[in-house]
């Protein structure tokens, strides 16, 4: 129903228009550009402002939010430095398909390209980091960019969008009327897969020998976890699901590797060595999966399904590419298989998945307890995947923590793993946590943060004490910027340049804690670890920060060196797997 | 295998749209050789003549780069063989009493024409595919080049077939 257009401001019309869109959120901070916006703002019933720290914190909630809710996040910030410090979360939701709209406050039209006070050319520095970007110029453009942002950020291969709009921009006269025209002539993803390419997907599928499902984070995006099951359990065939994908398929699922990758388990990274077919879902050849590109997987074909045509064959040539939405393809493909083995077409898989539970069973994901007494991090972390359960979301820094979170919690349903994995931001954890317990605000939530990395953006917690988001951050603190000091262990001869925080000494985490209105407990002991975890899980209404004091050796293992092969996949430290070449 | 490409982008005239494409080459490692930009015969779009030298794995990959751009419209790759390829150049070339004449009949051979005349210089201007105005200069190189402009390459595929045609309205109006 359209409405009849009534007579208002840009910045009303604004409002109006993110209400209309079906936000519900928006995280920000208020400033000269932006100014006329929050007026009407603050007279919204249906729009929740949250006002953050810092803007980065507002970019991070909002990918926090939409990767937990699958709905569009916001956040909005004003011109010049405020709309900078959005620049680090804009680039994360760009490397890891976010859907997120930023909107920010310009200068006045009349005052571009003056170097006027607080003026930064932000379409300009976002243009290679957006899916898209717009600068306002006639306030009667506000609803329809706004709806057409909103449509580009869900739509397709999601990501980022940016509209800049400047102050007299939303100080003028204007009206509004919902929904507008969208006017995108260009734009038109692809979701509906080839019939033809399905089909030829299908009978590379039912003829592999040692076949393994990759999947991406374009399944959890696609909203495809239930097809992908049924697609795994149809065909029986080894799944392996990336950083971006933990969860799309139960880790308690018989059928699950786990992770592939420079850090993902034996079986996962030797399985695509040795496959014959990669059915790459939603996945994109990252170099962290694939190590050295021109020995990965050496003797497998390739089935390539991606929204975004871009992707196929970027790094990887496929033999049968198909675009389009991972759910519809996923779903085409089912009926295609069914299909085929009707007619008893199906190579049997029982010699291959003999080897893949060798190599499992030869080689499990573990750690060793620490040798001086201290506190194994792996520890901490199985331990509250253990006690929050596969129901609590989980939202990591970027790390060695990330990596023991990925591997040691198990995930069992889809978007219960919030991670920064393309960008590799460090300071993610907090404001991501922050606007995942917006959007789900039923759920446990918990942190779980490097001492580096929460150095870098905890300043939220004082934004989650104030507007009550109850969550619960696992700082493992072992005084270090640890995966970095991991790789000065290994390639530079222990020589400990810059890595030490001393952060198991300063800050006290626990003050911390406590001066930003949030309780701060700490553990250094085994033996408390679940005590203190069960005393976070009892708080509800209140942010909670655990100081896990950690020991600082402990390394992430397995481990594909940079640059090398996966063949070079090292179980731990100086133990190369061994697979005879007559395995396979 | 390495070869000269010649792209066609239509795109929506929109403030920006050459920004973005311009650093899409650049961001992902392209040189462009030539570009040209104008007006369609329709008004809200237009057209970027772009030359590119490059492996067509990675052209591949630069195309569907482009095409994720919104304001893209329609991207297609003209064969030489079976396109009108076209540069304008302005030179301005010593010429005085002594040597007018010679210039002038190189002018004539070249089918170029002479945009100005001073006492001791003139200026030549002429069209045509890289190759002839590459031929062109070298003649007139002898004389003395005082200044030379050159446009980027305009490019239409032969035949009766449009790539502005109807297809690409009927997709703008959905």
């Amino acid at each position: 129903m359209t409405s009849p257009a009534e007579s208002l401001t840009g910045a009303q019309s604004l409002v109006r228009s993110l209400e209309s869109a079906g936000a519900e959120v928006v995280f920000g901070i208020p400033g000269g550009a932006i100014l006329p916006a929050y007026d009407p703002l603050f007279d919204s019933v249906t729009l929740r402002h949250i006002l953050v720290r810092h803007e980065q914190g507002a970019g991070h909630a909002a990918e926090g939010y939409a990767q937990a809710t699958g709905r569009v996040g916001v956040c909005m910030a004003t011109s010049g430095p405020g709309a900078t410090n959005l620049v680090t979360p804009i680039a994360d939701a760009y490397m890891d398909s976010v859907p997120i709209v930023a909107i920010t406050g310009q200068v006045p039209s009349a005052n571009i390209g003056t170097d006027a006070f607080q003026e930064a050319d932000i379409c300009g520095i976002t243009m290679p980091i957006t899916k898209h970007n717009f600068l306002v110029q006639h306030a009667d453009d506000i609803p329809r960019t706004i709806a057409e942002a909103f449509h580009i950020a869900l739509s397709g291969r999601p990501g980022p969008v940016l509209v800049d709009i400047p102050k007299d921009i939303l100080q003028a006269q204007t009206t509004f009327a919902w929904p507008p025209v969208l006017e995108l002539p260009g734009y038109h993803p692809t979701t509906r897969p080839h019939a033809k390419q399905v089909r030829e997907a299908a009978k590379l599928i039912a003829e592999a020998r040692r076949p393994v499902l990759y999947v991406g984070g374009g399944v959890l995006k696609a909203r495809a976890a239930s097809e992908l099951r049924v697609l795994a359990e149809l065909t029986g065939i080894p799944v392996v699901t990336t950083l971006m994908a933990r969860g799309a398929f139960p880790d308690s699922h018989a059928q699950h590797l786990g992770m592939p990758g420079m850090h993902g388990s034996v079986a996962a990274v030797v399985a695509l060595q040795k496959s014959d077919l990669l059915i790459c879902l939603g996945a994109r050849f990252d170099d962290r999966v694939t190590g050295k590109l021109d020995s990965f997987a050496p003797d497998a074909k390739v089935v390539h399904a991606d929204i975004d045509p871009a992707e196929i064959g970027k790094n990887r040539m496929a033999d049968v590419p198909i675009v389009g939405d991972c759910r519809e393809t996923i779903a085409d493909l089912i009926v295609a298989l069914q299909e085929l083995y009707a007619a008893g077409t199906r190579a049997d898989i029982t010699a291959w998945w003999k080897q893949v539970d060798g190599w499992r069973d030869t080689y499990p994901l573990g750690y060793e307890e620490p040798t001086d007494g201290s506190l194994a991090p792996q520890y901490v972390i199985e331990r509250i995947g253990r006690i929050a359960g596969p129901d609590a979301l989980y939202v990591s820094g970027v790390g060695q923590h990330q990596m023991w979170a990925s591997q040691f919690i198990s995930y069992e349903k889809p978007y219960t793993w919030l991670n920064s994995g393309g960008a590799g931001t460090m300071g993610y954890a907090v404001p991501a946590a922050m606007g995942a317990k917006v959007g789900r605000p039923e759920a446990t939530v918990w942190a779980i943060d490097g001492d580096g990395c929460f150095q870098m953006t905890n300043q939220e917690l004082v934004t989650c004490a104030i507007e009550g988001i109850p969550i619960k951050v696992a700082i493992i603190n072992n005084g270090n910027l640890g995966m970095v000091r991991q790789w000065q262990t290994l390639f530079y001869n222990s020589r400990y340049s810059n890595t030490g925080l001393d952060s198991r000494r300063v800050p006290d985490f626990v003050k911390l804690a406590d001066a930003m209105g949030c309780i701060g407990l700490r553990c250094e002991t085994k033996d408390d670890v679940d005590a203190t975890i069960e005393k976070a899980m009892a708080v509800d209404d209140m942010p909670v920060v655990i100081d896990f004091v950690v020991g600082e050796d402990a390394m992430v293992w397995p481990m594909v060196p940079a640059g090398t092969s996966n063949d070079e996949i090292l179980a731990a430290r100086d133990t190369r797997p061994v697979w005879g070449e007559d395995d396979v | 295998m390495t070869t000269r490409h010649t792209l066609s982008v239509l795109v929506e005239d929109k403030p920006g749209v050459l920004a973005r494409v311009a650093a899409l080459f650049s961001r992902r490692g392209f040189n462009i050789e030539s570009l040209a930009v104008g007006p369609t015969e329709h008004p809200t779009t237009s057209r970027m003549t772009i030359v590119v030298t490059v492996d067509d794995l990675p052209l591949e990959q630069v195309t569907k780069q482009l095409n994720k751009l919104i304001n893209v419209l329609k991207i297609v790759e003209l064969d030489p063989d079976s396109a009108v390829q076209r540069e304008l150049v302005l030179v301005k070339v010593k010429a005085d009493l002594a040597t007018r004449s010679h210039v002038l009949e190189t002018v004539q051979l070249f089918r170029a024409k002479v945009v100005d005349v001073a006492t001791d210089a003139v200026t030549i201007e002429a069209t045509g595919t890289a190759d002839k105005l590459a031929a062109l200069i070298k003649v007139l190189e002898p004389f003395g080049i005082r200044e030379l402009v050159q446009s980027g390459m305009v490019a239409m595929g032969r035949g009766s077939r449009s790539m502005t045609g109807s297809e690409n309205r009927l997709r703008s109006a959905s």
